[in-house]
């Protein structure tokens, strides 16, 4: 039942509990404490919302980054992976197999507040070898939604047999 | 001047279906639990397969039965799925399930020959053996035996002229399935009594905790049954009008005939697509039965918990809850649901006069929605509840 509760938090993490059981055909409190055990191992990590920020007024910048690392004996790339996820401009860092080793992927303001963080403070680092930095123009779909709209009118005819 | 119109169509009766319809459209914000079809739009790698199809230029006839890799593509499917074993030749593709129910019907209807119809039901056969010159003979399916059909039931409706069986299932309007236990009974009497069986199995991939069963899986059923299926419901393909027949070749052959004089072929584009549904789609009736699923929970668990007494329905995307106790027939309801709260819901007596009592409400809608709607139907439930005698 695990399984069901996050893929269904996974689509909307604001359904409500006592839906969730409905829907999963368990009690709330069941659902409820399924949750709590989730949160506590961290299986949960957060409910953040998905937000279209070319929809708003507020100035975003996104870039992802490939990062090429030397790691470091007995703590390979995690060690440097974690220098550079503490930074708050960091929204993602993955570790990759192929033609570089990290993906970061930074969001600021403006561009020169993303160029000023990869070169005052990600390409300084001891461990990076290289840098390469891809600005995002638009965004068209995260985790799983568009992000430009698409009508989504029901177009079916109300009653039909 | 004479009467330019055929007897048998001028008495037949419009679909109840309309009736509501009708007055729900003139209902402006109305919103509605009445649709029989998926709110999925079909998966986008069907719809690349079918604009690649029109970009190479595929806009011709098809042969009359079909494409043949989609003929070959529906026999590995109801041998994976339903364990059915028929070679390509017979099968024939139609425009959707219903033309497949026309054609079964007209090849095997003689004038007077009586086909017997579970009720409540989708509303094309009767009308359908009206149509082939047959006589429809409804059986009344119960509530308390989950409208599944008895053996019983079938014994006490069949006379010496009854030809035909259509087996409903899973069933539209009522949700109800028939299982392996419930099929063998039925097969045993229909291979004793010398019946045939059209099997109407469109829903038979939207079944919940149990896997479906096709009758013609059962001892000697194969060479007396004829499958209809689709992929309308199955992979949210309704628009396309894509559905096909399987069974034994002397009446498929004579189907293929109707078919090929009043049709020519099925849609071309919808052929390719469907080669693309069931060579690439199981991965998507999987994420659509899981989201029907919740939803179904959900539906029943709020009608409980609102009071409305209903079975748990494990088929189609259907609830069939009673509404005995309100003082009212299910049109008053319905239509006193609408005018109160803005709540379209299908009458059970659209699907045969047996549904009285019931409604029918459709759960092809989000949980959103559904949560909308049965909030207004829990007030609603609530003001006429002191009419309870």
């Amino acid at each position: 039942m695990r399984e069901e509760i996050l893929k269904t938090l996974d689509k909307n993490s604001k359904v409500a509990e006592e839906d969730l059981a409905k829907m999963l055909g368990m009690t709330e409190e069941e659902v409820h404490a399924e949750i709590k055990r989730l949160e506590a191992e961290h299986v949960i990590c957060g409910y953040p919302t998905l937000i279209n920020w070319d929809a708003t007024t507020e100035e975003r910048v996104t870039a992802l980054i490939e990062v090429k690392v030397t790691p470091q004996r007995g703590q390979g790339f995690d060690k440097i992976a974690e220098r550079i996820y503490r930074y708050d401009e960091v929204e993602s860092v993955y570790l990759m197999s192929g033609g570089f080793d990290l993906t970061v992927i930074i969001e600021g303001k403006s561009m020169r507040e993303v160029a000023n963080f990869v070169s005052s403070k990600l390409a300084p680092m001891e461990a990076v070898l290289s840098t390469a930095t891809h600005f995002v123009l638009k965004k068209y779909k995260e985790h799983g939604l568009p992000l430009v709209s698409e009508g989504g009118t029901d177009e079916r005819m109300l009653v039909t047999p | 001047m004479r009467n330019p119109l055929n007897k048998k169509v001028q008495v037949m009766k419009p679909s109840g279906i309309r009736k509501f319809f009708d007055v729900v459209s003139e209902m402006k914000d109305a919103i509605s639990l009445g649709v029989g079809e998926p709110d999925f739009e079909t998966p986008w790698h069907i719809r690349e397969e079918a604009i690649y199809s029109l970009e190479k230029g595929r806009t011709v006839y098809t042969s009359n039965a079909g494409l043949k890799e989609l003929k070959v593509e529906i026999c590995n499917y109801l041998k994976r799925r339903y364990g059915l074993d028929y070679p390509d030749k017979d099968v024939l593709v139609t425009i959707g399930g219903s033309e497949a129910i026309d054609a079964a019907l007209r090849a095997m209807v003689d004038p007077g020959d009586e086909v017997l119809i579970p009720e409540p039901c989708y509303v094309s056969y009767v009308p359908c053996v009206a149509l082939a010159d047959g006589v429809p003979v409804t059986i009344e399916l119960k509530a308390e035996n989950e409208f599944r059909l008895t053996k019983k039931e079938l014994l006490d409706a069949i006379t010496d002229k009854t030809k035909i069986l259509i087996m409903p299932f899973p069933n539209n309007p009522t949700g109800a399935i028939m299982e392996e236990k419930d099929l063998r009974e039925i097969a045993e009497v229909v291979v004793e009594k010398d019946l045939f069986v059209i099997s109407d199995e469109i829903y038979s991939e939207l079944t919940y905790g149990r896997n479906h069963v096709s009758i013609a899986s059962m001892p000697g059923m194969k060479e007396r049954t004829i499958v209809i299926n689709g992929f309308s419901k199955s992979y949210a393909m309704t628009g396309w009008r894509l559905g096909y027949a399987v069974g034994p070749e002397e009446i498929i052959k004579q189907m293929i005939k109707i078919h090929q004089f009043a049709i020519m072929c099925a849609p071309t584009t919808s052929q390719y697509a469907a080669v693309e549904a069931l060579r690439n789609g199981d991965p998507d009736v999987e994420m659509m039965r899981d989201a029907y699923d919740k939803r179904r929970r959900f539906l029943v668990a709020r009608l409980r918990e609102i009071g409305l007494e209903c079975f748990e329905p494990y088929g189609a995307f259907y609830v069939f809850p009673s509404i005995r106790g309100f003082g009212m027939t299910s049109d008053e309801f319905a239509t006193k649901l609408l005018e109160e709260e803005k709540l379209a819901i299908v009458p059970g007596t659209a699907f045969g006069d047996c549904g009285e009592g019931f409604l029918r409400i459709s759960y092809a809608y989000s949980i959103e929605q559904l949560k909308t709607a049965l909030d207004r139907m829990e007030n609603f439930i609530k003001r006429h509840r002191k009419q309870d005698i």
